[in-house]
């Protein structure tokens, strides 16, 4: 196999000047301008930047949250941007799973609840649904805590459900949009350690937003820095 | 999304709120219970209507005229028979052809008459009618006291009771057995002048239909011993049929024998007819065959009615009828149904966050949507539960009510309120319709909420 093939074929995401522009007002904002990226499976990438330098919005669009405005967001060799809102729903649940910043649990289900819910969408068999569930939990290592709400847990622990919850579809991208920024940075090392670790024993591919460069260091393995919408400059980990 | 899990989440989302959904359920079934009450009462009312009729054994009955009788009543009737005076008469070989049609039990004719009877050397006035042996089988017949007629021509009668309570105040009862004298009219036949014989009666008097007395008839005095055989309390037939408006009931077939004058013979003396129907009762076999016999008879020429008839426009008056009621009723449901929009719009607001985040773990739009559209078919469904149990102790009110009402004018009590299984059905689906279509619009807005605005971190 030649270099070049055997590149293309480990592309999991690529996007090819992606442009996301909006209206606010009179003036227009270039949130991403025009962005180049190759991302290989089972990499782990940070995204860092300024605030409003573009980079929630890029994982948006990596998502399929929100689609470009112009350029296309190919993962596995499908252009998002050419994909209908429902194809791009089946994508979110079956191929991405997210975290965030606010956890984003739903307050009135319970922890197992919680992680089930992706799986109510993805129309996955019940009798399989609470085995998977229990899976996840463990391996995030929550496992006692499943009859909990998501109130009486730490942040930790609740970043963790929502891992536990990104993974349950047994996604292949995991999008993290500053999953540290609600913790102290001990637990910020404990749950970075610990999606590396499902990262890495999953072979997931994981694209992380962070300001924190410190502990983005430790972790990813390439850094790629945004600036006003526009790649700036990438830097591979020693 | 899978039928239960939409279902499994819509409840817990309604019982997230359990207040403010609770109370937009309640707002619901008051209009389903409106709706309910309303209806169902049109139901009732119509139900009791058509009681009456069939009690009144008119259902499987057509009254069969001549053309060229009861002119002018209906212009649209008369429309079909051009040249009346040469309408067939209902004489006695229609009367025998009307007799062969399949389907036919009995044909009669409606007689009724002036009499008196003398009772312990006292006359009462009455009027006469004659009943046909079927009419035995007419509820008036339930609360009989004694027996019905042994024959189609036996010398017998039926009183009500309250004028046997006029012969015999002390006893009426007492009556029962006892032969009295009843005078009436009798019709006999002049014979024609011109053949030159004397302008005097004729002596037939002897088979029904009796001797051609197409020339002219008198009416002469008569008098007949008859046995009193049974007491009833009501008229028959509801007091709705000629035969049935009087105090002295015969079998039809004793009065035609004896050949007993009726006014309306008047009208054949004019045209020099001799003696023929005004109006003959059919009885049929069942009433799915009323049509059929109706438009046989209509093929011969003769005019028909039947409470089939009837019943048609009674038909279109409840229709009328239910169709205001279930306006009034609907009104308290387009309430409910802006509760349910508001409800919804505020759920929508409130869960902005959450629509967004199940958007970005997997929900597609249409999700989103379906379980919006589920909450409200649950809401409406439930409404529509909890209005039916509403509607009906409402129901049941008004049915106590008008009880209590009928039997203070010493009436008996009779439901006006009726709930059809297929009303209960109906009105539920009918809240979860309108409650469909007013999650028409949270639905869609929730639908479109756009997940990177919800999920901004604030």
């Amino acid at each position: 196999m030649s270099s070049e093939a055997n590149l293309r074929s480990r592309v999991a995401v690529r996007t090819e000047s992606v442009c996301r522009h909006y209206r606010m007002g009179d003036s227009l904002i270039r949130a991403v301008d025009g962005i180049s990226l190759d991302i290989e499976p089972g990499e782990f990438i940070a995204l860092l930047g300024q605030s409003g330098s573009g980079k929630s919005t890029l994982l948006n669009l990596l998502a399929g949250l929100d689609r470009p405005t112009s350029g296309s967001v190919v993962v596995h060799g499908r252009d998002l941007a050419s994909m209908s809102s429902e194809e791009l729903a089946r994508y979110r649940r079956n191929d991405v799973g997210m975290v965030f910043q606010a956890f984003h649990l739903i307050p009135s289900m319970k922890v197992t609840e919680n992680v089930e819910l992706p799986m109510r969408f993805a129309e996955v068999d019940r009798t399989e649904r609470v085995d998977r569930v229990r899976e996840s939990l463990e391996r995030v290592g929550l496992a006692k805590r499943m009859e909990h709400r998501p109130s009486e847990l730490s942040g930790g622990e609740q970043q963790r459900v929502s891992i536990a919850r990104a993974l349950v579809n047994r996604p292949s991208l995991l999008l993290a949009d500053e999953p540290t920024g609600n913790l102290d940075s001990r637990t910020g090392e404990d749950i970075l350690n610990l999606i590396r670790d499902v990262s890495l024993s999953l072979g997931m591919t994981v694209v992380m937003v962070t300001h924190e460069r410190a502990l983005a260091e430790r972790f990813a393995q390439r850094f790629i820095f945004l600036a006003d919408g526009k790649l700036q400059s990438q830097e591979v980990r020693a | 999304m899978k039928g239960y899990d939409l279902l499994d989440l819509a409840v817990r989302n309604l019982r997230q709120s359990k207040l403010r959904n609770g109370l937009t359920t309640i707002g619901i079934s008051v209009g389903v219970a409106s709706l309910v009450a309303m209806l169902s009462l049109g139901v009732g009312l119509q139900q009791l209507a058509t009681k009456r009729l069939a009690g009144s054994g008119m259902f499987d009955t057509v009254f069969v005229t001549s053309r060229q009788d009861f002119r002018g009543f209906d212009k649209e009737d008369d429309a079909k028979a051009p040249n009346p005076d040469r309408a067939p008469l209902l004489d006695e070989p229609a009367r025998r052809n009307i007799t062969k049609l399949p389907n036919v039990t009995e044909v009669e004719p409606e007689m009724r008459v002036m009499g008196e009877v003398s009772y312990n050397g006292v006359t009462h006035f009455g009027f006469v009618t004659g009943l046909p042996m079927s009419a035995k089988e007419n509820e008036a017949f339930e609360a009989l006291k004694g027996k019905f007629f042994s024959s189609n021509d036996a010398n017998e009668i039926v009183i009500l009771k309250d004028f046997a309570k006029e012969l015999n105040p002390k006893d009426p009862d007492a009556l029962l057995g006892q032969e009295i004298t009843l005078r009436y009219g009798e019709r006999q036949a002049l014979s024609t002048d011109t053949s030159g014989r004397p302008g005097m009666a004729a002596q037939d008097n002897g088979s029904s239909g009796g001797p051609d007395d197409s020339y002219g008839f008198s009416v002469v005095r008569k008098t007949q011993a008859v046995k009193v055989i049974g007491l009833i309390e009501e008229e028959p037939y509801g007091g709705m049929r000629t035969v049935s408006r009087g105090r002295i009931f015969l079998p039809v077939g004793t009065m035609e024998r004896l050949n007993m004058a009726q006014f309306t013979d008047m009208r054949s003396s004019l045209r020099g007819t001799g003696k023929n129907y005004m109006t003959l009762t059919v009885r049929v076999k069942n009433p799915g065959k009323v049509q059929s016999v109706q438009d046989a008879i209509n093929q011969m020429g003769f005019r028909t009615f039947s409470v089939l008839d009837a019943t048609k426009s009674l038909r279109r008056f409840f229709t009328v009828l239910d169709l205001f009621l279930g306006i009034f009723g609907s009104l308290a449901l387009a309430v409910a149904t802006l509760a349910i929009i508001n409800t919804l719009v505020m759920a929508v607001l409130e869960r902005r966050r959450e629509i967004g985040v199940m958007k970005a773990i997997g929900a597609s739009d249409g999700d989103v949507k379906k379980l919006f559209f589920t909450e409200a078919g649950a809401m409406g469904f439930f409404g529509g539960l909890l209005g039916i149990v509403l509607g009906f102790a409402i129901g049941k009110a008004i049915n106590v009510g008008t009880g209590i009402y009928l039997q203070r004018h010493q009436l008996p009590a009779e439901p006006v309120w009726i709930l059809p299984p297929w009303l209960i059905g109906a009105a539920i689906a009918f809240s979860i319709l309108v409650s469909l279509v007013a999650g028409l619009y949270p639905a869609s807005r929730a639908a479109r909420l756009d997940p990177v605005q919800t999920l901004k971190y604030e």
